[in-house]
C-alpha cells in the first residue's frame, strides 16, 4: 500500500494539514471522525441507495467501437457524464452531505470553478434541506452563467469571489474565510482531492465508486478486472482519483492523467501543474503548485474552467513523483478537437475538461489487444458557449 | 544580547501595544520609515507581514495591502534587507509574520537564520503545523534564540492551548474571535468570557489578543485580560488614507493608548 495516505495525511512528500489555528478544530473533528462515519453500515446503505436511485449509478461502461477502430485498441468510456447533474462531482457531494449530517452541521459552503461542483452541492443541499452558499469567482460567474442560475434555481446563494483573478483559487480562499468566520454550524464541502487532510482522502474514497464499478464491469466485458490503461483529466484531480483508486496498487495498469496545457506549457497561459509546478503549500496541503520563485501563486489558464487551478491533489503529486502515473499536457486546441471527434464518432459531446483526457488517445501507440478505459467525467452541455466560440466544427 | 521580545515581556506584562503592518505597503519604501515612526510614537512591538498572494486568514483590508505590496515588487529578500535597515535605528522587538509558502520557497532554515541575522526577534507562521515545527525547526530556532508565537482561537481546546503554549516562546497570539482579520465593533459577551478564561489559564507565556482590536476601547478592554493587544487592519486602513505617515502614525498610536 505504498500509495495510500498515512495517518497524518501524507502521500509521500505531499499532503498534510497546513491550516491556521482558526480552522484546526473543524478539520481535526473531521479527521477524527470521517472514517468511523463512512464505515458505518447505515451510512453505506444511505450513500449507496442515493448513488443508485438519485444519481443513477452504476454508470455504464461503454465500448466505443468507432473510437476503438480509429485508435486500434479496445476503448471503453466510463459514463460519468450520465450522472445526475452531468458529471462525477455529485458522487462526492452526496457523501459529504451525509458526513455533514452525521457531524450535526446545518449549513453547507462550497467553492466552484466551472460550476459543476457548485451545482452538485446545491443539488444535495436541496435534497437534504440544508442551507447552501457557493463561492464562485466573479470571472467564472460570467463565463458559466447557466450554472450560476442552476444553483440559484436549486435554492443556493451564489457569492462572487472578488479577490485575485476572480476564479477557482479565489473562490476557495473565500470559502475558507467563510469557514473561519462560521466554525460551528457549517461544513465545507470541498469539490476535489485538494485541501487539508482528510479532504483528499475522503473525496477520493467517495469517488472510488468509479473504479470499483469499472472493475466489476470489465469482468463482465472481458473476464478480467484490469485494463491496460486508465486515462482521466486532472485539474484538482477528483475524477482521476476515483478512476485510479482501485488500480493504484496494480502496477500492470498504466495510469495517465491529462493536464491542461492551455495555450502551451511554455506560453505563460497554462495549468499544467506537473510540468510547471514546484512543491508548495496552498489551501491546506503541500503539493505541486504553480508559483513564482518567491512563492507567490501563479494564476493558471485553461479554456476549461474546471482545470483552471494552480495545484493538483497531493495524491496525484505523489503518483507523479513516484512515476506510478504518467501526466500528459493537452492544449486547448487538442482538447477541443478531441471533443468534436467524440461527438462525431460516438454521439457524445463531452465536457471540455473530459476532452483533455480524450486527446491523450492521439498521443499513444496502443497494441491492438490493449484495453483502455477513459473516464468520461462530464457532459458538454455546460460548455456549448465555448464550443460555439471556438467554432471549428 | 538577549532576545528583545523576551526582554520586553520581562519588563512589561500589561498594556503591550503591538502593531502589525504589511511589508511594502503603502509603498515599497515605507517599510523602514513606518517602523521608525512606530517606535517614536510609543508602540512596544512591531509585527511585519510578509505579503502573500492567497492570505486565507485575512479580511479585505489586509488582503488588499498584500496585493498592493506584491504589485509594488515586495519580496522576502527585500524585506530581510529592510529589517536590517530598520535595526540600525529601531530598538523595538520585531516579529516577522507570514504564510508558509513564501518561506518554504526561500528555505525555512535559511529564513530562520537570516531573519535572526537581520535583527528579527520572533516569527509567526500561522499555517505551519505544530508537529512540523517541533520535528524540524524548534531546535534551530532555540539555537538562534528566535521566538516562535503560535495562534490560539476561541475554538481551541484547553488541552491544545497548553500544547501550543509549551511550543511558543515570546508570547502566545490569542485570536479574539472566530473570524478573519479586520472585524469591527465592540467585543461580544462570549469574547469577554473567552478572554476571562484565557487570563485564568496557567500559561507559561504572556498572551497578546489580536483580530478586531481597532480603537482605544477595544485595545484597553483587551489589555484588561491579556498582556496587551495587536492592531493590524485598523492601522493599515489608516496608512492607506494618510498623506503624512509620521504625523498620522503618532496620532493613531496616541489615540489607541489614551483615547481622544
Amino acid at each position: 500500500m505504498k500509495y495510500a495516505v498515512t495517518d497524518e495525511g501524507y502521500y509521500g512528500n505531499f499532503g498534510g494539514a497546513y491550516i491556521p489555528e482558526m480552522l484546526y478544530p473543524n478539520v481535526e473533528e473531521l479527521r477524527e471522525r470521517y472514517l468511523d462515519i463512512i464505515g458505518q453500515s447505515s451510512f453505506q446503505e444511505e450513500f449507496n441507495k442515493l448513488l443508485k436511485d438519485f444519481v443513477g449509478r452504476p454508470t455504464p461502461l461503454f465500448l466505443a467501437n468507432r473510437l476503438s477502430e480509429k485508435y486500434k485498441a479496445s476503448i471503453y468510456l466510463k459514463r460519468e457524464d450520465l450522472c445526475h447533474t452531468g458529471a462525477h462531482k455529485v458522487n462526492n457531494t452526496i457523501g459529504q452531505i451525509l458526513v455533514a449530517k452525521a457531524l450535526g452541521k446545518s449549513k453547507i459552503i462550497a467553492e466552484t470553478g466551472a460550476g459543476q461542483h457548485g451545482v452538485a452541492t446545491a443539488t444535495v443541499c436541496a435534497l437534504m434541506g440544508m442551507d447552501c452558499i457557493v463561492y464562485m469567482g466573479k470571472h467564472d460567474m460570467e463565463r458559466q452563467k447557466p450554472n450560476v442560475e442552476r444553483m440559484r434555481i436549486l435554492g443556493a446563494k451564489v457569492v462572487p469571489a472578488l479577490s485575485g483573478s476572480m476564479t477557482l483559487k479565489d473562490a476557495t480562499n473565500e470559502a475558507m474565510r467563510h469557514w473561519i468566520n462560521n466554525p460551528t454550524d457549517t461544513h465545507y464541502i470541498i469539490g476535489s482531492v485538494v485541501g487539508p487532510h482528510p479532504y483528499p482522502d475522503m473525496v477520493a474514497r467517495f469517488q472510488s465508486v468509479i473504479s470499483q464499478e469499472i472493475k466489476a464491469q470489465l469482468i463482465q466485458e472481458i473476464g478480467n478486472p484490469y485494463p491496460d490503461y486508465v486515462i482521466a483529466c486532472v485539474g484538482g484531480g477528483s475524477n482521476a482519483a476515483g478512476a485510479f483508486y482501485h488500480f493504484i496498487n496494480e502496477e500492470q495498469v498504466t495510469l495517465i492523467g491529462a493536464e491542461a496545457a492551455g495555450k502551451g506549457v511554455d506560453s505563460g497561459e497554462s495549468a499544467a501543474t506537473t510540468v510547471l509546478g514546484k512543491p508548495g503549500v496552498l489551501h491546506g496541503s503541500k503539493t505541486l503548485l504553480m508559483q513564482t520563485a518567491d512563492g507567490q501563486v501563479i494564476e493558471p489558464y485553461s479554456i476549461s474552467a474546471g482545470l483552471d487551478y494552480p495545484g493538483i491533489g497531493p495524491m496525484h503529486a505523489h503518483l507523479f513523483e513516484t512515476g506510478r502515473a504518467q501526466f500528459m499536457s493537452i492544449t486547448d486546441e487538442e482538447a477541443m478537437l478531441a471533443g468534436i471527434e467524440l461527438s462525431r464518432l460516438e454521439g457524445i459531446i463531452p465536457a471540455i475538461e473530459t476532452a483533455h483526457a480524450l486527446a491523450v488517445l492521439d498521443k499513444m501507440e496502443f497494441d491492438k489487444d490493449d484495453v483502455v478505459v477513459i473516464n468520461l467525467s462530464g457532459r458538454g452541455d455546460k460548455d456549448l458557449d465555448t464550443y460555439i466560440k471556438w467554432g471549428k466544427y | 544580547m538577549e532576545n528583545r521580545l523576551k526582554t520586553l515581556f520581562k519588563k512589561k506584562s500589561k498594556n503591550v501595544l503591538s502593531i502589525f503592518y504589511t511589508a511594502g505597503f503603502p509603498t515599497h519604501k515605507d517599510t523602514v520609515a513606518i517602523a521608525q515612526y512606530l517606535e517614536a510614537a510609543g508602540a512596544d512591538l512591531i509585527e511585519i507581514g510578509i505579503p502573500f498572494s492567497d492570505p486565507v486568514a485575512d479580511g479585505p483590508t489586509i488582503q488588499a495591502s498584500n496585493k498592493v505590496a506584491l504589485d509594488g515588487g515586495m519580496t522576502l529578500p527585500i524585506l530581510l534587507a529592510q529589517v536590517k535597515e530598520i535595526r540600525k535605528q529601531v530598538k523595538l522587538p520585531i516579529v516577522l509574520m507570514g504564510y508558509l509558502n513564501p518561506v518554504i520557497q526561500y528555505g525555512v532554515e535559511r529564513f530562520i537564520k537570516e531573519a535572526k541575522a537581520a535583527g528579527a526577534d520572533g516569527l509567526i507562521l500561522p499555517d505551519l503545523p505544530l508537529v512540523e515545527f517541533q520535528t524540524h525547526y524548534q531546535s534551530l530556532m532555540q539555537a538562534e534564540d528566535l521566538c516562535m508565537s503560535f495562534l490560539i482561537s476561541p475554538t481551541t481546546s484547553e488541552e491544545r492551548i497548553y500544547k501550543i503554549d509549551a511550543a511558543s516562546t515570546g508570547f502566545v497570539y490569542a485570536v479574539s474571535a472566530s473570524s478573519t482579520t479586520g472585524a469591527k465593533g465592540d467585543f461580544q459577551p462570549e469574547q469577554l468570557a473567552y478572554f476571562e478564561k484565557l487570563s485564568k489559564l496557567n500559561m507559561q507565556n504572556q498572551h497578546l489578543i489580536g483580530f478586531g482590536i481597532h480603537d482605544h476601547q477595544t485595545f484597553s478592554k483587551a489589555c484588561e485580560y491579556g498582556a496587551g493587544a495587536i492592531v493590524g487592519s485598523a492601522f493599515i486602513s489608516m496608512l492607506e488614507k494618510s498623506n503624512d505617515l509620521e504625523k498620522d502614525i503618532h496620532l493613531f498610536v496616541t489615540r489607541l493608548k489614551k483615547g481622544n
